[in-house]
This record gives structure tokens, C-alpha cells and sequence, in this order.
């Protein structure tokens, strides 16, 4: 995290590609946190809001967003390459394919280890455990697996931060936990290169600026879909022996955890899973507003079918889950003889998270008189916008135009139904009026061709 | 800044708009977390009371830097012994209302406990007035 004038820089990997960009509407209505406008003909992101859930790179229609990667080659930059592999990678492939099969393509292509971040759970729940023994505030607990969800928290839902669970997530424990095996083992700890294979842009926005953590122990994010075509292709051309996993202690538990009620179903008392970003910000309103909640546990994730729905995955999100439930079912449901350590010892020093701090980009003004003052404005705004939220001024809806010019983004003439009006009333020229029309939609768009 | 709602006798659906919006509002203001939740439960209580027990109700929020004035009016049966009413787990609610999970009877105890200054008022046969005001700033 950078400080800039005193305001915190959050990394984000969605980024947009202006030589791509068609700057239409559908990212912007598609975001949960109204984070994007449209701006000289692109989508343009407010960093601070935006929660990297990628809704908007499933919008665009013209893949014009894309995840941010580190270089695959930097896992040459160390001699112990270790691949960091969450199950929903396996769940995805055909499933002829063998897990060995596809563990092999990963020390194909470079790797040294292959750990799955699954067979950690037990850890994580651990963590739960003494979280919730220890915690003195209101139900419920909510968990800190999606990182999507924890920003969605600190900047919609600020009043419930003191609900996360202040435990880190598996891939975060797995890649402390087996870099610490490795260094066990005599590995020198400078050439060892953990490397997390990532389903989604939150968690590459949580590694490179994690929340509740100084820094992470990960040394470089891949992306998924990147990784799932090198890899396919080496099955495929037979070019793979094949590598038995070398992770033990994998349990069903284990394997189902990132997908929906992996958690919930093993947590103590009310516990309830919600899925899809729309899903649990709806789900959050509903719960900021009652007295005293009686659900002991929440599991929320950002993507429909948790991580099976991940925006870098590839294959259909029901097949990979239902081929993670196959695979489950061959796996023990406990660790019966645990000689490695993988599956207990929650080390609170390494594994615990921080405070995790408000951030609302609700506010319309520190101060309270002034916000007010904004706040009447919108509400007269909004009596002459036509409220049909069709975002051709650049801005996702009737109100966030509203809330737009009251902060001094955006101008009541930049509505294209008042636009027309101040026209035929002479209130501006039509020079002008394109003048407008450019600094939304670009100077090089031809929407007034027609008319002239 | 004046707000103003209508809630509709037997509409649980909709009952909770209005705190809801006041919320959104709240949010808006930097109003600190606790403060807005006091505000939203005891809003959202009055609200349910009405849809639950009056025919019709007239909400009206006012809100300035450092308060928000609630005074909800309905247009119902009233209520005959406002003490009685304030008890604890008393309740007249029908058996509809309690199969919809309402009619705990805790209402306008939450409703009092939520609120900085309470006021209720009513006229068995007309109507009931219920006013909250809560402080913005700690
Ligand atoms: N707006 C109202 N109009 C008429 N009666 C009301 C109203 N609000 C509350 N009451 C009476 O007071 C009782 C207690 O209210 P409350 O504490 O909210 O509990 P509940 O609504 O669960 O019954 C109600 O059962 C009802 O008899
Ligand atoms: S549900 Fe899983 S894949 Fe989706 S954003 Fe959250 S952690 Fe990433
Ligand atoms: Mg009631």
C-alpha cells in the first residue's frame, strides 16, 4: 500500500485498456459499488471504491478489462518455484484428465512444489475456533475468505468490520505454513518463490495490498485462465508424466472449502452461505438494519458459486463443481495420522489478521453541514432527471449523476434529456452541446452525424 | 433536510423502506455506525407497528447536522393503555402477524430503548403518534 497526500493507494488488477475500450455502459451498470464512469469515450475506474470483484470484467463485451498478471517467467528468478494450487484448478479440467496428469503439466512447466492450499483448512478452522471463543462484540461472524467481500465491507458495510474473522485466508496460511516446511527441509529461504495460482482479481488485489496484514508471503499471483491453457495444452500433447500431489492430508473438507457452504457447513450454531456479489450486498442491507442478528456465522463470496465462478475460471463453474464433489467423495473427511503438521497448529503471531479498517465511500463530505448541503442538492437534482437510469451521461444512474455534480464531477447538461432541452430553449449551442457530448463520449465518437 | 414516507396497513413488504432510506441517508452524513443503527431499529419497529396495527401511516425525517426528528402518525385503533403497551413482550398482534415472525411484543420497548428522547401519544379509535429524536454526534 502507498501513501499518497495522505490517501491510501489500493492496488487493483482489473484494469481497463483504452486501445480496447468501445466505452459503452455495460462495466458501468454492472459494478456493485458504482466505481466506473465514462469518460472521453473510456471506462475509467475510482480506485477507491472499486472492491476488484471483476463484475465488470465478465460485462465487458469486448474483453477490454483485463486481470493483471505477474510475468510467468519470474518463477525462474528463484530455484525453489513453488506452485501455490487451489482446487478449484483441478475442479475445472475434463475429467479424464487425472489429477496426476495435471500436476505433472505444472512441473512441466517450471515448478519444483506443488502444494494444494486445501489440505490447510483444518488450520483455518482452528483460527475460527479461538476467533470466535474469544470475541466479545455482536453476531455475527463473518468470514474473511473472499477478499472481494472484505473490501465490499470496508467500503459499503463499514459498521460491520468488527464482524470479520481476523484469521487469514487458506492460500495465505498454506504459503506460510509450506514455505516454512520448505526452509525445515534446508531450502534457502531467499531462493524459494511461492507462487499463488489465482481463480479471480481479488485475490491478486488482496496479495499485492493485503488488508489486516503488512505483507504478504507471496511472491508472484498467475492467472488461472493463463495457466489452465499451458497446462491443457501439455496434457493434451501427452508431454506430462505423471506427478502424484505432493501435498497429504487432503480432505474433502478440505477440497469443498472454497466453494459455497464450504465453510458454513462446518462452522458451530446459525450458520448461512451467501453467494454472488448482488446476493450478499442485498443480504447486508437486510442485516445492518436489525436490532440483534441470531445467525452465529456467515460465509459470503463475491462470485456465483464461490470460487467455481471465479472470473479466471475457464470451464463452466457447475461442472467444476460438481467434479470437485467427485473428487471429494474419493477423499478421506478428517486427517486420521497427521505427521507433517499441514492439517492443525493455528500459529497466531503468522496467521492472524490485523484490525481491519473502515473505509465508506458513502460520505459525501467530512463535514456533517456541508454533506448535508450536498445531499439537498441531489435530492433537487433528481426532481429534474428523467430517472430512467439510462447512463448515457456517463454515469450509472439518475442519482450517481447527482451525487456526481454535487462532488464537482459531472454537470446537470451532461444528461442527454436536459441536454436536448437546454438546446431547443437555447440555453446552449450545439457546439457546446458537443462540446459535452465528447467529454463523455470521446471527440472521435460520430453521434451526431445524422443531423447535421 | 425533510423526508417524508407512507406505510400501508398490512404491508409488511414495504414496511422497512423507510428506515432503510433514512440508512442510506445516514450513511451518507459520516454519521457514525452505532448512531445510525439506533435510529434505523427504532424507525423500523415504528413502521412494522403500523403495517402491523394501523390502517395507514404518514412518516416524517427530519434531518439536520447534528439530529433527526421521527414522528410517525397513523390513522388506526389506537391504543387503550400506552403502559401496558410499552411492556415488554405484550402484545396484541393477530395470529397473521405472528406467523410472519412479527408480534414479539418488543417493539416499542426497542423503539424507546433506540431512541435519545421518546413520545408516544394516541387516540383509541384515530390514531397513534410515535416521535423519536436521536442525536447525530456523540
Ligand atoms: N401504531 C399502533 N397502533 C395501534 N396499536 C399499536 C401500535 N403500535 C403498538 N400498538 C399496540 O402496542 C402493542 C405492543 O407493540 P410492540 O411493542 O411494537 O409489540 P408488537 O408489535 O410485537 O405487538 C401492540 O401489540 C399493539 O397492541
Ligand atoms: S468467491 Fe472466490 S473467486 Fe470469487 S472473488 Fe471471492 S475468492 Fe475470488
Ligand atoms: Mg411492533
Amino acid at each position: 500500500m502507498k501513501q499518497e497526500e495522505g490517501h491510501t493507494v489500493f492496488h487493483h488488477a482489473l484494469k481497463i485498456v483504452p486501445e480496447l475500450c468501445i466505452g459503452c455502459t455495460h462495466c458501468m451498470k454492472a459494478c456493485p459499488t458504482q466505481a466506473i464512469r465514462v469518460r472521453n469515450g473510456l471506462a475509467e475506474i475510482f480506485e477507491e471504491r472499486c472492491v476488484d470483484c471483476g463484475e465488470c470484467y465478465k460485462a465487458c463485451p469486448v474483453s477490454a478489462i483485463i486481470v493483471e498478471q505477474d510475468d510467468f517467467e519470474d518463477i525462474f528468478k528463484y530455484t525453489t518455484r513453488v506452485a501455490l494450487v487451489p482446487s478449484v484448478l483441478i475442479g475445472q479440467f475434463p475429467s479424464q484428465i487425472t489429477t496426476e496428469e495435471i500436476f505433472g503439466s505444472l512441473k512441466k512447466l517450471g515448478f519444483t512444489h506443488i502444494f494444494e492450499i486445501d489440505s490447510v483448512v483444518e488450520k483455518v478452522q482452528e483460527g475460527y475456533h479461538r476467533f470466535r471463543e474469544a470475541f466479545e462484540g455482536s453476531k455475527p461472524l463473518i468470514s474473511t475468505f473472499c477478499p472481494a467481500i472484505v473490501r465490499l465491507i470496508q467500503v459499503r458495510f463499514p459498521s460491520m468490520v468488527e464482524n470479520l474473522i481476523r484469521v487469514k485466508p487458506p492460500s495465505d496460511i498454506a504459503a506460510l505454513h509450506f514455505k516454512e516446511e520448505l526452509v525445515g527441509k534446508g531450502y534457502a529461504e531467499d531462493e524459494i518463490g511461492m507462487f499463488y495460482v489465482t481463480p479471480c482479481a481479488a485475490k491478486i488485489a488482496s496479495i499485492k495490498s493485503p488488508v489486516g496484514e503488512d505483507r504478504s508471503v507471496v511472491n508472484g499471483v498467475i492467472n488461472m485462465e493463463f495457466l489452465y491453457n499451458k497446462m491443457l495444452h501439455i496434457i493434451l500433447n501427452k508431454e506430462v508424466e505423471a506427478q502424484e500431489s505432493e501435498t497429504v492430508n487432503l480432505t474433502s473438507k478440505g477440497i469443498l472449502w472454497s466453494l459455497t457452504r464450504g465453510e458454513s457447513r462446518h462452522q458451530l450454531g446459525r450458520c448461512l452461505a451467501v453467494d454472488g456479489i448482488s446476493n450478499v450486498t442485498q443480504f447486508l442491507e437486510r442485516l445492518e438494519e436489525e436490532e440483534e442478528s441470531n445467525i452465529d456465522f456467515l460465509e459470503l463470496r463475491a462470485c456465483d458459486e464461490s470460487c467455481a465462478g471465479g472470473v479466471l475460471i475457464s470451464g463452466n463453474r457447475f461442472l467444476t463443481v460438481e467434479r470437485l464433489n467427485g473428487r471429494a467423495k474419493k477423499l478421506p473427511a478428517i486427517v486420521s495420522i497427521d505427521n507433517t503438521g499441514t492439517s492443525r497448529g493455528y500459529n497466531h503471531n503468522a496467521y492472524d489478521l490485523q484490525p481491519i479498517a473502515p473505509r465508506s465511500m458513502m460520505v459525501l463530505d467530512r463535514d456533517r453541514s456541508l454533506a448535508l448541503e450536498k445531499m439537498k442538492k441531489i435530492d433537487e437534482l433528481l426532481k429534474v432527471l428523467p430517472g430512467i437510469d439510462c447512463a448515457a451521461c456517463g454515469s450509472p444512474t439518475c442519482r450517481s449523476l447527482a451525487e456526481d455534480i454535487v462532488q464537482d464531477r459531472a454537470a446537470l447538461s451532461w444528461c442527454v434529456f436536459l441536454q436536448e432541452l437546454y438546446l431547443r430553449k437555447g440555453k446552449i449551442t450545439l457546439d457546446e452541446a458537443d462540446r459535452i457530448n465528447a467529454t463523455i463520449w470521446g471527440k472521435d465518437r460520430d453521434y451526431r452525424s445524422q443531423s447535421k | 433536510m425533510l423526508q417524508t414516507y407512507k406505510v400501508t396497513g398490512g404491508d409488511f413488504v414495504n414496511a422497512g423502506k423507510a428506515s432503510s432510506s433514512v440508512k442510506g441517508i445516514l450513511k451518507q452524513l459520516n454519521v457514525l455506525a452505532g448512531l445510525i443503527k439506533r435510529v434505523v431499529v427504532a424507525l423500523y419497529e415504528a413502521e412494522v407497528n403500523v403495517a402491523a396495527h394501523a390502517y395507514s401511516g404518514n412518516i416524517l425525517v427530519e434531518i439536520e447536522s447534528d439530529q433527526v426528528r421521527i414522528r410517525v402518525t397513523d390513522s388506526g385503533p389506537g391504543i387503550e393503555d400506552i403502559q401496558m403497551a410499552m411492556k415488554e413482550g405484550f402484545s396484541t398482534a393477530s395470529k397473521e402477524v405472528r406467523e410472519m415472525g412479527f408480534g414479539a411484543g418488543m417493539g416499542l420497548a426497542n423503539i424507546k430503548k433506540n431512541s435519545d428522547t421518546f413520545n408516544i401519544t394516541s387516540v383509541p379509535g384515530e390514531g397513534t403518534t410515535v416521535e423519536i429524536i436521536n442525536k447525530l454526534t456523540d
